[in-house]
């Protein structure tokens, strides 16, 4: 059997601990970016501008296609090049709100293509402006509709925390790297990472569903 | 674009109809939808506009909602253009202001309600008065109670429209256009998507209107003994086109053309 030493867990678990609120901090920060960012960027897309439309939409792709980590190194190395000095929390909750907003800006655009177009045509009826449309009857039903999306997302934002420990940010990954090179034993601090990721993805994944549903009755959908 | 020159900029006269289509014309492509109409409607005049399917008649009303554009001719309401605007003293497609400002005039109900699902009933007829009108919640609460009387919707107006059946979310939506005070009211197939057993309700509520109050209404209906009850005039369509018109009893007991003919008595065969 291999060597699994309880004493050490007990030592390390207090370190962890604190960890994870980093790590909870910084997939809640990021998260709140991204799901304002989202928005803005899936309402930028249906402009009736045609340059914000392309430049947004271009922008979009390119996030998309391009790995979240060369985003996050190519913030924090390169930025100062360009004057943009940030520190490695900032750089991180930079570019995974950024990169996550892509995604929601996606989720968020299905759940207002599917809101009816009789919708649409009874707030024109009743003479709203553009503005008033989408904030009074097209985003009320439209969120409802993405939570599904936005809360595979969150767990998704969730695990792609330990990116964040290639540029110094103390989330859990970074911490137990550094518990594993002080003490030249990574089995317990890495095996003790993948519990605690694992024992708050799966409640969470419910919580999502739990909360879609609440909203959904509150706004008599 | 079309010569619209020989169009006048306002409508003036001492009987300046409340709606006005001029040369009217509305196509998808190829397909010309609306061709060349000319129709005139009346001050607190009640028309209603029958026809086979695909004649044209939901796309009457929606470019009067500016729903639709035109594609030709200008639409007049209460004698100004309503899809038109004047600048440089000439008649130019209308841009979103002059729509807003026009568009007060008009409200619709639409053959599928459309009500907010995220309001209550009330919620739904107090959206317009408070967020477009400018009306203080309490005002409009007011108004909207009045109309949820007038349409008997009262003890339901706490319920989201998914608790309500098709006619009380039918009335609710009536309500919710009445509440915006319109001058015209369009009422396409309001009936057509609901259970036989509650047309009477809705049917009922509009016999009302038309008793009651002074609006001017223009209604698509396949329900011709309704149209026949409660219309001054009748419109017939069919291709696009006015195939024939008349009042109810002219139209209905001795109709001109050979293609009314066919469509009444296809229809009462129907029943
Ligand atoms: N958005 C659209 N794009 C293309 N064609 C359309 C569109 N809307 C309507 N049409 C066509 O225009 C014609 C008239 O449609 P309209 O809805 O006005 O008919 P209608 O008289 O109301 O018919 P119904 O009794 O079936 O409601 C039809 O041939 C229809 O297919
Ligand atoms: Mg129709």
């Amino acid at each position: 059997m291999f060597d699994w030493r309880w004493e050490f867990v007990w030592q390390i678990l207090p370190r962890l601990i604190e960890a994870t609120g980093n790590t909870l901090i910084a997939a809640g920060a990021g998260y709140c970016i991204a799901l304002v960012l989202g928005l803005v960027l899936a309402l930028a897309q249906r402009t009736r501008h045609r340059w914000v439309n392309m430049a947004v939409n271009e922008f979009v792709e390119f996030v998309r296609s391009t790995p979240l980590i060369l985003q996050i190194f190519f913030i924090f190395y390169v930025g100062p090049q360009f004057g943009i000095l940030l520190s490695p929390w900032a750089s991180g909750m930079i570019a995974i709100g950024v990169h996550y907003a892509c995604y929601l800006s996606e989720v968020y655009r299905g759940g207002i293509d599917s809101v009816p177009k009789g919708q649409w045509e009874a707030a024109t009826a009743l003479n709203m402006t553009t503005m008033q449309k989408y904030r009074r009857v097209v985003i009320p039903q439209a969120i409802p509709a993405s939570l599904a999306g936005l809360g595979n997302y969150l767990v998704g934002i969730f695990k792609d925390t330990p990116m964040l420990s290639v540029i110094g940010v103390a989330e859990l990954l970074h911490t137990a790297n550094a518990i594993g090179s002080e003490n030249y034993r990574f089995l317990e601090p890495y095996t003790m990472v993948g519990i605690i990721f694992l024992a708050i993805s799966l409640p969470a994944a419910g919580l999502v569903r739990m909360v879609e549903g609440y909203v959904r009755r509150r706004m008599g959908l | 674009m079309q010569d619209l020159s020989a169009l006048p900029h306002e409508l003036t006269g001492n009987t300046v109809p409340m709606i006005s289509f001029k040369s009217v014309r509305k196509a998808y492509g190829d397909l010309v939808v609306i061709n060349d109409l000319d129709l005139d409607i009346q001050v607190g005049e009640t028309v209603s506009i029958i026809g086979p399917s695909g004649s044209g008649k939901t796309t009457v009303l929606r470019m009067l909602m500016t729903l639709e554009d035109v594609n030709g001719g200008v639409i007049y309401v209460d004698g100004k253009p309503l899809t038109h605007m004047v600048k440089n003293g000439k008649l130019v497609p209308a841009n979103e202001r002059h729509l807003r400002k026009q568009r007060v005039n008009i409200g619709m109900c639409f053959q599928h309600f459309n009500l907010f699902p995220h309001m209550t009933a009330i919620e739904n007829c107090m959206e317009g008065p408070v967020q477009v009108l400018g009306l203080s919640k309490s005002e409009a609460r007011e108004r909207s109670e009045e109309l949820l009387e007038l349409v008997g919707m009262i003890d339901k107006k706490d319920q989201h429209p998914a608790r309500l059946s098709g006619g009380q979310q039918q009335r609710v939506a009536i309500a919710r256009a009445l509440a915006m005070r319109p001058k015209v009211m369009l009422f396409d197939e309001v009936t057509s998507a609901l259970d036989p057993e509650v047309i009477g309700e809705v049917t009922n509520v509009i016999r009302n209107l038309v008793a009651e109050h002074n609006l001017t209404m223009l209604l698509v209906t396949h329900q011709m003994g309704f149209a026949r009850d409660i219309s001054d005039r009748v419109c017939f369509f069919f291709g696009g086109k006015i195939e024939e018109q008349g009042s109810p009893d002219q139209l209905f007991g001795n109709p001109q053309r050979e293609r009314t003919r066919q469509f009444l008595s296809a229809v009462r065969e129907a029943i």
